[in-house]
């Protein structure tokens, strides 16, 4: 908190306007907001002692969630097998998901051929009856 | 792990040596585990976006050209998994930090005093965390506690960067408020 801070009439309307920009300010040193009192905020909140307050809370905020960066969460010890496991596949998975592949990739080219088959024999035979149609119309 | 020893197992693991990547998996799941709990707040998706981490990380090490430390590209590609999870879950759920979780704490020397009264404000700052949308738990998980920029943090959520400095000024502000009600009411009275 700036030493040569001072107090005048704020009214809870202006702090309201500055409230969020307080978030964003907390990561910013006092004096670098009390040099800064030239801007509307700036000159608002060094005057402000409602906003210091809040300000202070800000900052207590941040070196506390700072301050977790410290932590750390013990996993199970299954999760490091889990994920050395997915990082090391075995050789047989892998040449597994390559047949499995070649296996789809051949039953989707089988698919395709025997649909075309399908419809040009369906074609052929249509064909033919409309031409046997026409043989005996004449 | 010694800066020396680590730079060299990203060498040997970027030229493709199993055990040297496994090795950077020991050294660091921990870590990418607490990241995406933190992110994600369940145990279960948290597993799972720590093994996708590591699956896009043995895929991109290649690129890894150590301009930041390791821990902080993993931190990223953490954040960017979890983005893909939260997004892909679809809902919000707010589950408590368990009580089962061992912490380990790897900070220096502390005043044991003042870690007691530390305490209370940490517990309830957890707290606070899980109940915070996942959106805004993201940004203010990776800018306060892991020290991201706000660009790589737009970057890895797929969001501007001023979306994401709004974001992160709602969330501080949403803790404030649920941390320091009291103190909010004092200083209005003021």
């Amino acid at each position: 908190m700036p030493s040569e801070t001072t107090t005048v009439n704020t009214t809870k309307g202006e702090c309201e306007i500055f409230a969020l920009q307080l978030a964003e300010l907390a990561d910013i040193p006092s004096d670098t907001i009390a040099a800064n009192a030239n801007s509307i905020a700036g000159r608002h909140i060094t005057s402000c002692l409602r906003c210091q307050a809040e300000l202070a809370q800000y900052r207590k905020l941040l070196r506390a969630l700072s301050s977790l960066r410290g932590e750390l969460m013990i996993p199970d010890e299954f999760l490091l097998e889990e994920v050395l496991a997915a990082v090391r596949p075995p050789a047989s998975v892998r040449r597994l998901h390559r047949i499995n592949y070649k296996n789809r990739k051949a039953a989707y080219i089988g698919g395709i051929a025997a649909a075309a088959t399908g419809v040009t024999a369906g074609a052929f035979v249509i064909a033919s009856r409309l031409a046997a149609k026409q043989r005996l119309a004449s | 792990m010694e800066a020396e020893k680590l730079d060299e197992l990203i060498e040997e693991a970027k030229g493709g040596d199993q055990r040297a990547f496994e090795a950077l998996v020991r050294h660091t799941y921990a870590d990418t585990y607490t990241l995406a709990y933190r992110l994600v707040g369940d145990e279960e998706d948290a597993r799972d976006v720590v093994q996708e981490t590591y699956l896009r990380a043995l895929k991109g090490l290649k690129k890894f050209r150590g301009d930041a430390q390791l821990s902080t590209w993993l931190h990223r590609i953490t954040a960017n998994c979890a983005s893909t999870y939260i997004g892909r879950r679809g809902k919000h759920r707010h589950e408590p930090w368990p009580d089962d979780v061992d912490i380990a704490d790897t900070a220096a020397e502390r005043d044991p005093g003042r870690q007691a009264d530390l305490g209370d404000l940490r517990n309830h700052l957890i707290e606070a965390l899980m109940q915070l949308p996942p959106k805004l738990r993201a940004v203010v998980v990776l800018r306060d506690i892991y020290d991201l920029p706000h660009e790589s943090i737009a970057e890895q959520l797929d969001i501007t960067e001023s979306a994401a400095k709004v974001r992160l000024h709602r969330a501080r502000r949403r803790l404030r408020e649920r941390l320091y009600p009291l103190g909010e009411e004092q200083a209005r009275a003021i």
